[in-house]
């Protein structure tokens, strides 16, 4: 708009990139439902079902532990054809640590990148230094620690890690219960212990501190990993969740198009159980999955990145 | 007073925490709510519809009676504030068969005209009847193509980025976020009017 006009805009006071910028498009997702699509047609009924933004991958969760392999950013053109198709966000997930696959998604305009533990780490010990990109970044934590040393790294937004590709949301919960907690025990805590812990968690003490003053994490908080059904979706918002990621399981369930509504109507709905059930009427089957617990370690995503 | 923002989805806790910020300089005794049903917001002497997605929140607010209500309000001559996403769902028409729009404010709007968050951006902005500019928080933002039966009243650049109108002057509607900044004054002229 600003270009058509040919009006000389003042590009000196805009500022690009900045936190407020970032946290604020986050902030702009909360109470909805970010939705895992692999093509345009998905993305369509994503957006039609009330998606409030999707992210864009080669394959879902499920079917990624289905091939093995090397897991990757999606290609250019998939992140493309989906930013295309649609008028919501487009968010696109790159390996752990792989700034190369950032730069890229930054560059061909994805409005939040992930740094998703979903997909092979490039770098087993560093994240990427998320600070110098103008695209707000959104990364997994499963407990308050990992969660203060993304947002120190510049990560605009949380999830929970929880157990991709599962539909077993019993890890969301207990990353969101353990962070939970672990605010509730630094809000009692005197400057002193608020410092020893900041140094146990290898976290800022600033991060600490304005955690513990506002009683949550400084940026938008939301679930994922392993949520399949609109009360899986009512369960992570009433541990007060500020949205929902879902993943598999979406176009995993029998009927997508019914899922994806019942989820959004699910999260816009959370506290009220009897709407709960209308809601849960004739969605269909949600997807198959696995149960996390029969997971041998090395095929648990959540440990990828720390 | 109640100051009641539509709750369906976007950044409904940080509308609150403006109003009470601009409620304490003015001094006001404002009660504030999220509202997600007819009867909350008939309660309400001014209503907020917040950022977010626009499709999802027309989407909500069309299953959830409050449209009706919204416009009702409105035209009732209650006071209403709408930035972003709001902007896009109180307008004339967003030209995009994907967000149902309220007509409740005479401006027709482009959803994203800035381009995608990349683009975002923090810039001053020229309000009307404020001595110093506003700092303005534009994220994935919509412009404000025509001007109908409304007035302009904030500006970037010369472009309008936020109007008045209704039927009793009683809208305000916004490309950017006051309710990201610290800076209270746009909920400060809200509250100011609808008392």
């Amino acid at each position: 708009m600003m270009d058509e006009t040919g009006d000389a805009t003042d590009v000196e006071s805009l500022k690009r990139g900045t936190d407020l910028v970032k946290r604020g498009f986050a902030k702009m997702q909360k109470g909805g439902v970010i939705m895992d699509v692999v093509n345009a047609e998905q993305a369509e009924i994503a957006e039609d079902a009330g998606a409030v933004a999707v992210m864009a991958l080669e394959k879902v969760p499920a079917d990624i532990r289905k091939r093995g392999g090397v897991a990757r950013m999606a290609p250019v053109e998939t992140n493309e054809e989906i930013i295309d198709s649609v008028s919501i966000p487009v968010m696109g997930k790159v390996r752990i640590g792989h700034t190369a696959e950032a730069r890229i998604l930054q560059s061909i305009g994805v409005d939040m990148i992930d740094e998703s533990e979903v997909l092979t780490p490039a770098d087993p010990s560093n994240h990427i230094d998320k600070r110098e990109f103008e695209t707000p970044f959104v990364c997994g934590a499963r407990d308050l620690g990992e969660a203060l040393r993304r947002i120190d790294e510049g990560a605009a937004m949380i999830r929970t890690k929880g157990e991709a590709g599962t539909g077993d949301v019993s890890e969301a919960v207990k990353h969101q219960k353990r962070i939970k907690g672990a605010i509730r025990e630094i809000e009692g805590m005197n400057t002193e212990e608020r410092r020893n812990f900041a140094r146990e968690i290898e976290a800022p003490i600033s991060l600490v501190e304005e955690t513990a003053e506002r009683g949550r994490l400084p940026v938008v908080n939301f679930a994922a990993g392993g949520i399949a059904t609109p009360a899986d979706a009512a369960l992570m918002m009433n541990l007060e969740c500020d949205g929902i990621f879902v993943g598999s399981g979406i176009f995993g369930a029998e009927d997508p198009e019914s899922m994806g509504e019942a989820i959004v109507e699910a999260v816009n709905s959370y506290d009220d159980p009897e709407e709960l059930a209308e809601i849960s009427r004739n969605v269909g089957g949600g997807m198959t999955g696995t149960s996390s617990a029969d997971l041998e370690d090395a095929d648990r995503m959540q440990y990828r990145g720390n | 007073m109640k100051y009641g923002v539509v709750g369906v989805q976007g950044d409904v806790e940080e509308h609150r925490e403006a109003a009470e910020q601009a409620a304490g300089k003015l001094e006001l005794d404002v009660d504030t709510l999220d509202v997600t049903t007819a009867g909350e917001l008939r309660e309400c002497d001014v209503v907020a519809l917040p950022g977010g997605e626009s499709t999802t929140i027309s989407r909500h607010i069309e299953e959830d009676g409050l449209a009706e209500a919204l416009e009702e309000h409105v035209e009732g001559g209650g006071g209403f504030l709408a930035t972003c996403a709001g902007l896009i769902v109180a307008s004339h028409s967003a030209d995009d068969e994907r967000v149902v729009t309220l007509d409740v404010v005479d401006v027709d709007v482009e959803r994203n005209a800035y381009g995608s968050q990349r683009e975002s951006f923090e810039a001053p902005v020229e309000v009307d009847g404020f001595d110093d500019p506003y700092p303005g928080v534009f994220i994935r933002a919509p412009a404000i193509d025509s001007v109908g039966e409304a007035e302009a009243f904030a500006w970037l650049n010369g472009d309008v980025v936020g109007v008045r109108g209704g039927p009793d002057d009683n809208v305000y509607a916004l490309s950017f976020h006051p309710e990201l900044t610290a800076d209270s004054r746009i909920h400060e002229l809200v509250f100011q009017d609808a008392r």
